[in-house]
């Protein structure tokens, strides 16, 4: 005799009411966890750009955040002014400061989504470009979001720089490289060789800086080579980050020669 | 009882889902380059194939066997998903170091191998020491190539520098020691889990097939 389970009947109900019952209780789970885990990337957020400026925890070697319970009044601290800029044919058309922008749009510059703003300037529309002022012991510091891809999945980071567009300091992150090769973008040795290298030639042209495996300065004194060492065994996150950064950054040129005059 | 402790036990020696059963390789492979993400993997393993063999246990009697396949790849797929929100959730900073591996999860064989084969035909309890034990056979071979990886790859352990410090030339790298890159390639995982074979099969000959 054939068993009751057997049935195409029951085959089709069970997966009718398997697909419903897992599908609603995800729903729920989302909805209910969903303002927690905006929270807490809002604040990698602040804890990521602080990084970048020097306002952190690290010890020897590992690169350690301020505590979420500090960055946010750290953040109002350092971060003096938020920009939105939009830039025209290597011309700064429109400039928006952080009480207009969050007038208009009804978020903080810093939450801005760089993917979307990617997507958007693909589809020939207007990228708006958020930039953070920082001041520390007196020094200014020009950060921006970068983002890009890796081997398997999304990369992004930020950029502390000086008004000369020299390097003060990164933080990259990724969402699925390799551990141990790629995923080690994130890793201090890594991330500290970016300081203090230049990404504009002295004719002010933009080089940007590349990921270099064939680099003749593995302990990277040469500031002005526009070239870091790479990672051993992570050609394609290397890659990645050397495009992001040309990419993204030469958009922020503009900006700083306009600052120059 | 005593064939109960067996569920717990076999997996972590003569019936190892890696080296014997040959399952999940391919997580063996991708993530052991450092010891801490072949721990993280492992426990993230153990608590989804310990709850996940109960689950489908407990539905043993109602999953039709036609897609049975698909009704555990379902209840993998939830289970991981939940893990991954709470997780990103309650413990941001865990989550960030888990990222890849919580979707690699679902990818895992032993996970499915373990729902199919015993899962299906065995009551919660059983399934649960099975579950429990299968994860940590799993886990005692990804620490053990993890360990290798890491400190013959990188020359260090859990990200401390045990040999010293290559840049600066200390400790083991003063006297002319250099770091094994080719460790953090996954060839080499594959060829520690061959080692790994190779020694159990010489201690237990019974293990050698024809």
């Amino acid at each position: 005799m054939e068993k009751r389970t057997d049935k195409n009947s029951y085959t089709i109900l069970f997966a009718v009411g398997m697909v419903l019952v897992v599908g609603s209780l995800l729903a729920f789970l989302a909805g209910f966890l969903k303002p927690t885990i905006e929270e807490n990337k809002r604040l990698e957020k602040q804890q990521n750009i602080l990084y970048t400026m020097g306002v952190n925890n690290n010890e020897a070697g590992s690169a350690v955040f301020v505590s979420t319970d500090e960055a946010p009044a750290l953040f109002e601290k350092y971060i003096t002014k938020q920009l939105v800029l939009e830039v025209e044919n290597g011309e700064v058309t429109s400039e928006v400061g952080r009480e207009e922008y969050i007038k208009t749009n009804g978020k903080e510059p810093y939450l801005i989504d760089v993917k979307k703003q990617q997507t958007r300037a693909k589809a020939g529309k207007a990228r708006k470009l958020p930039l953070f002022i920082g001041e520390k012991e007196g020094k200014t510091f020009y950060i921006a979001p970068i983002r890009g891809k890796g081997l398997w999945d999304a990369i992004w980071g930020y950029v502390a720089m000086d008004e000369n567009m020299v390097i003060q300091g990164v933080y990259f992150d990724h969402k699925g490289e390799t551990p141990g090769l790629g995923a080690n973008i994130k890793q201090r040795y890594f991330m500290d060789d970016f300081t203090g290298e230049y990404l504009l030639k002295e004719s002010g042209e933009f080089a940007g800086i590349t990921v270099s495996k064939s680099n003749a300065d593995p302990i990277n004194e040469d500031k002005k080579d526009f070239e870091i060492d790479a990672i051993a065994g992570a050609t394609i996150t290397g890659d990645g980050v050397s495009a992001m950064i040309k990419k993204d950054l030469r958009l922020y040129v503009p900006y700083f020669k306009k600052l120059k005059k | 009882m005593a064939k109960d402790s067996k569920l717990i036990l076999d997996p972590l020696t003569d019936n190892n889902p890696i080296t014997i059963q040959v399952l999940g390789i391919c997580s063996a492979l991708a993530i052991t380059a450092e010891l801490e993400a072949s721990i993280v993997m492992s426990i993230s393993v153990l608590f989804v194939m310990g709850i996940g063999n109960v689950v489908i246990s407990l539905m043993r009697n109602i999953i039709p066997s036609k897609i049975r396949i698909i009704a555990q790849l379902i209840v993998v797929a939830t289970l991981v998903i939940i893990v991954d929100q709470v997780l990103k959730a309650y413990a941001y900073e865990l989550s960030k170091t888990l990222g890849a591996f919580v979707g690699l999860i679902i990818t895992n064989c032993i996970i499915m191998g373990r729902f199919e084969a015993f899962a299906l035909g065995n009551g919660p309890w059983r399934s649960f020491l099975d579950g429990i034990g299968n994860a940590l056979g799993y886990a005692i071979i990804l620490i053990i190539v993890g360990f290798f990886r890491e400190l013959l790859g990188s020359g260090t352990l859990l990200g401390i520098e045990i040999l010293g410090d290559p840049v600066a030339k200390t400790g083991l790298y003063a006297y002319g020691y250099e770091n094994n890159g080719f460790m953090l390639l996954s060839p080499m995982a594959l060829i520690v889990v061959g080692i790994i074979i190779w020694v159990q099969r010489s201690r237990n000959k019974a293990l050698i097939e024809d």
